[in-house]
């Protein structure tokens, strides 16, 4: 983003909020990025001659007289496999002490892939956690968020996913990163001697939040590099959403706008989807996979941000800690994995889905068991068989700290089914039944 | 002359325009970008300011650019070759572009006009016609495609000539017409008309006089659709909304499909367009993508276009009616459509009704709802747009704007409950909070009396009713526990399990239960009320839920055998030797 050689310089701003500094300016066009007292902003509104500009790092200490001087076009990232092993802030400048990248300057948040050019995904990738690989099989080019409580390990989790997925390139974009987390990641990478695969664009809580919103579009120009020029299998990994999403509020509050639910702007869904929708599977192999993490608060989904994202991806991961097995457990209920059905019984053993839906569906029996205890109510056999059950089924199969094949989970609910249940109560298909029932 | 303009405000899509002529309200126009035609339409005027929406992005835009203003509003192309079709919002054709990505400006043509078709002439020279009237016909795939007497011609006109059979493409002229005044007019196998407005060529639009058959059981038993009919579905992400819809996509009883992808995901578009050309219409037995046309707007693609995408599909849906088609049109989500609303509103600095939606949002859904229906048209034949539209409610909450402003406009409401997709109970359609105001049309009641049973009706409210008392009795159960009620309880909930688990769910992803003919549903329904009108003697409770849980499993068994088969007689036998164990 080098000077040009002749550029006008304004010095004079009509008016500052917060987040975005306006001027009188001519010749200005949408989205083009400036320089406003030295720090980078974006044109977001023109109206007659007056330019409003969103200041990424917020307006502290911004004098009306500030010189502003006009890039002439909207953020960029020179991509290169150079960018591989690499960490790097917001604005895409290196952060770990090493060379500016070189290579071709793309425009960030370009436009979106032709739905018809898309192929239908149909690769699993296997994590190793049966809450993931037998109830919510994940597949390539799949986008999927992971629901959490700010308590809860989800970005150790996402890592070990990351690490255990057969891609070719992690791409890690933080956001509000606490420092702690970022460390974190760049340890796990290295130990698992992953890092020559790992591109990080972060943002962590010492920068100003603004800045966030660079994050996704950078670390997804990125995997499209990769993707499409290079025909490489991609995981975008993007933590925390929800630290995105108040960005965007932010910015939008600044400018006057009439918020929607919860304080989010109207446009929350369109943004989200901007990021989310760049997740594909692309004909000629290459793919881009979004695992994402949005932090709830306590558990409500229903708050415009984790609601907009659940009708935007394909799914959603749940963490919440079972009491019953003192394990986090990725819940069977809340979770879903839209393109489950892409693989299930076709990649995987014929019986999966109905040993997925017959384990889930006692899980829920378990719970209701669960109630009528909590109310002073005896319990019949029945529900006594379903409550020894869960707690196995939580251990064994939805406890985040399971690392076994799918085989072998399809195995361990089959004989978890004969251990507790006849056949008749797990409403299994009669075929099924006869070839993999174990026990009586 | 065209009016022209220049750009005098941008933010984000919302671009503001100085004109120097007269412009019109929804009016397209282009803004020329570095030599790009970008399109956009004029959503409000004042004084020689012309507030337009610009269907692409509008990175780049300066003040100072050049508008040119095309005096027409946004039309969709109609002709031979719309079916099997991929377009975006704007009637694009996806399909014909080049490249990976979407290019800013790039505009394809939606129909081909270099195939030929052959034509085979239905009026006859002399004959007065009018808007919609028959001229002649070619085979688009298996369905006759009517060429007909544009909608925008105004008035009666006399047959000229109409070309004899043989090939032709959509461009050349196959009839000519004398309008009143003795002029002459061509017609073309293509027209246009603009998406907005309604097609009203036709005779008069009755009642609906019978019902579109799903397979889905919850649907055409308990809640059915009519032909013509209007229906919405609303519930919660995860519960279902899509597999539901495909569902009614694949097996729903119409000769034409359009769906609109709204504002939702492009790999839910992708599994249409991978699997419908290998999937079989089972009324047919023709590819399902040859009565298929796809409109597509997902949620990246730019925010403006989705509301075209749903009036585009309805405009194309309307043209199929004309020629006495039944089609079914499907919009998945007409909540994204309604949020784009309300962004523009936002940016145009528009006081906001109830969650910053536009106040006049709930006239749009009911006019848009209205366009749907049966036709007689003027030869006195039929045509029927049914119209389903799923909505995305916020946060799960049915009590939001859009949701209900559809239910003041659909006369079917499938509510998709959280609870139920939790327990996996698919598809996770309310059956006591859902309802089908066609159950109450005399008109309706009379056709399921013949065609389906006499007295169906009131055997599907005592299925309903039979539910009802089932969770009576379940809060009972719950609030005083399984010892302190009577085993009468016991038996009641249990009754309406059976209902729910062996007629209510399907599994849409088994090929012999995901679909289930209207033969089939009687069937079922009978036998199952048949076992519920049993009364049972049980010792205790526990007795009395081994004994439904076997009568489940046997049912659900039977859903998943091929009707009438040995296996199938087998099971339905075994239910009724269990059920006379313990009843009378």
């Amino acid at each position: 983003m080098a000077n040009k050689a002749y550029q006008r310089i304004y010095t004079k701003l009509d008016a500052i909020t917060k987040a975005t500094v306006s001027l009188k300016a001519k010749g200005v066009s949408n989205d083009e990025l400036a320089v406003v007292g030295g720090r980078l902003a974006q044109v977001v509104k023109t109206k007659g001659d007056l330019v409003t500009l969103q200041v990424f790092s917020g307006t502290e200490g911004i004098p009306t007289d500030a010189e502003i001087t006009f890039i002439g076009q909207p953020p960029t990232l020179k991509v290169s496999d150079q960018l591989s092993g690499r960490f790097f802030n917001a604005y895409g400048r290196p952060i770990d002490g090493g060379p500016e990248v070189e290579g071709e300057e793309r425009e960030i948040g370009g436009p979106s892939v032709n739905p018809y050019k898309r192929r239908q995904p149909s690769e699993l990738i296997p994590t190793g956690i049966a809450g993931i690989d037998l109830n919510n099989t994940i597949v390539s080019g799949q986008k999927i968020p992971f629901f959490a409580d700010p308590d809860q390990p989800y970005n150790q989790v996402m890592a070990d996913v990351a690490l255990r997925a057969d891609v070719d390139k992690i791409i890690l974009g933080g956001m509000g990163l606490s420092n702690d987390d970022y460390l974190f990641f760049r340890n796990a990478f290295e130990e698992a001697g992953a890092l020559d695969r790992i591109i990080c664009f972060v943002n962590t809580t010492e920068d100003p939040p603004v800045e966030r919103l660079l994050v996704p579009d950078m670390a997804l120009t990125a995997a499209e590099y990769f993707a499409v020029d290079k025909n490489e299998k991609v995981l975008v990994l993007l933590t925390d959403m929800t630290l995105y999403a108040d960005a965007l509020s932010i910015v939008s509050n600044r400018m006057d706008q009439i918020p929607s639910k919860d304080s989010m702007p109207g446009s929350l869904y369109s943004d989200l989807a901007k990021i989310y929708e760049k997740a594909v599977q692309l004909p000629t192999d290459g793919s881009i996979t979004i695992i994402a993490v949005t932090t709830l608060n306590d558990g409500d989904i229903t708050h415009a941000i984790p609601d907009n994202t659940g009708y935007i991806t394909e799914g959603q991961l749940f963490l919440r800690a079972d009491s019953d097995s003192g394990k986090v457990i990725i819940d069977p209920f809340r979770s879903l994995s839209r393109l489950k059905q892409r693989v299930q019984n076709i990649k995987t053993r014929e019986d999966h889905s109905q040993v997925m839906n017959a384990g889930v569906r006692l899980f829920a029996d378990a719970q209701n068991a669960k109630t009528k205890l909590e109310n002073g109510f005896d319990l019949s056999d029945y529900d006594h068989r379903c409550l020894e059950y869960a707690k196995e089924y939580a251990t064994r199969l939805l406890s985040i700290d399971v690392n076994i094949s799918i085989t072998e989970m399809l195995d361990t609910a089959w004989e978890l089914f004969g251990k507790y249940f006849s056949k008749a109560e797990t409403g299994i298909k009669q075929s099924l039944i006869d070839k993999y029932w174990k026990g009586r | 002359m065209k009016t022209t303009g220049k750009v005098t405000g941008i933010v984000s899509n919302l671009v503001t325009v100085q004109v120097d002529g007269p412009v019109a309200e929804n009016e397209l126009c282009y803004i020329t970008l570095g030599g790009v035609p970008l399109l956009a339409e004029v959503i409000k005027i004042n004084g020689d300011k012309a507030s337009v929406q610009v269907f692409e992005s509008t990175r780049g835009l300066k003040n100072g650019d050049t508008v040119e203003f095309e005096g027409r509003m946004l039309e969709v192309t109609l002709g031979p070759g719309l079916l099997s079709s991929v377009y975006d919002g704007l009637q694009n054709n996806l399909t014909t572009m080049e490249s990976v990505f979407l290019k800013r400006g790039e505009y394809t043509d939606p129909l081909d006009h270099d195939k030929m078709w052959e034509f085979t002439p239905i009026a006859s020279e002399g004959d007065t016609v009018v808007a919609g009237d028959w001229l002649g016909e070619v085979k688009e795939g298996w369905l006759p495609h009517k060429i007909m007497v544009p909608f925008s011609f105004k008035g009666e006109f006399k047959v000229k000539k109409v070309v004899p059979a043989g090939s032709y493409n959509i461009d050349m002229i196959v009839a000519t017409l004398t309008d009143e005044a003795g002029e002459s007019r061509y017609v073309t196998m293509t027209q246009k008309w603009p998406v907005k407005v309604a097609v009203k060529a036709y005779r008069e639009k009755p009642r609906p006089q019978k019902i579109m058959e799903t397979g889905v059981r919850c649907i055409d038993t308990f809640n059915p659709i009519a032909e013509g009919g209007t229906g919405f579905i609303p519930g919660p992400f995860g519960c279902g909304k899509t597999v539901l819809q495909h569902a009614i996509a694949k097996q729903g009883e119409a000769d034409v499909i359009v769906m609109a992808a709204c504002g939702e995901r492009a790999n839910e578009v992708v599994e249409i367009f991978t699997e419908f050309p290998e999937l079989i219409d089972p009324h047919t037995g023709r590819r399902l993508m040859e009565r298929t046309t796809i409109i597509c707007n997902t949620s990246n693609m730019p925010v403006a276009a989705r509301e075209a995408s749903v009036y585009t599909a309805m405009t194309i849906c309307e043209y199929y009616r004309a020629m006495g088609l039944k089609c079914l049109l499907l919009a998945d989500s007409t909540s994204r459509w309604a949020q784009a609303l309300r962004e523009m509103s936002n940016r145009m600095e528009e006081l906001p009704g109830a969650d910053a939606f536009p106040v006049d949002l709930s006239a749009i859904i009911s006019n848009f709802y209205s366009r749907a229906g049966m036709v007689v048209l003027n030869n006195g034949q039929t045509g029927a747009v049914t119209f389903i539209g799923t909505v995305s409610p916020a946060g799960g909450n049915l009590k939001e704007p859009v949701t209900e402003s559809t239910k003041k406009a659909a006369r079917c409401f499938y509510g998709l409950e959280q609870n139920r997709a939790d327990q996996k109970r698919y598809p996770a359609v309310n059956p006591i909070e859902s309802y089908s105001k066609y159950l109450e049309y005399p008109e309706i009641v009379s056709w399921l009396d013949e065609n389906v049973q006499h007295g169906w009706v009131d055997n599907v409210l005592k299925a309903k009713n039979t539910l009802r008392r089932g969770r009576e009795a379940y809060e009972q159960i719950n609030i005083l526990g399984d010892d302190g009620v009577p085993i009468g309880y016991h038996v009641s909930f249990w009754k309406s399990e059976l209902i729910d688990f062996a007629f209510l769910q399907q599994d849409a992803f088994d090929s012999v239960d995901a679909l289930c003919p209207i033969e089939r549903q009687k069937y079922m329904l009978d036998l199952t009320l048949e076992l519920c009108d049993i009364e049972y003697q049980f010792e205790d409770f526990e007795k009395c839920r081994d004994f439904f849980k076997e009568l489940i499993n046997d049912l659900r068994q039977m859903n998943y055998t091929e009707f009438h088969s040995e296996a199938f007689e087998a099971y339905a036998n075994k239910t009724r030797k269990l059920a006379r164990e313990y009843g009378e």
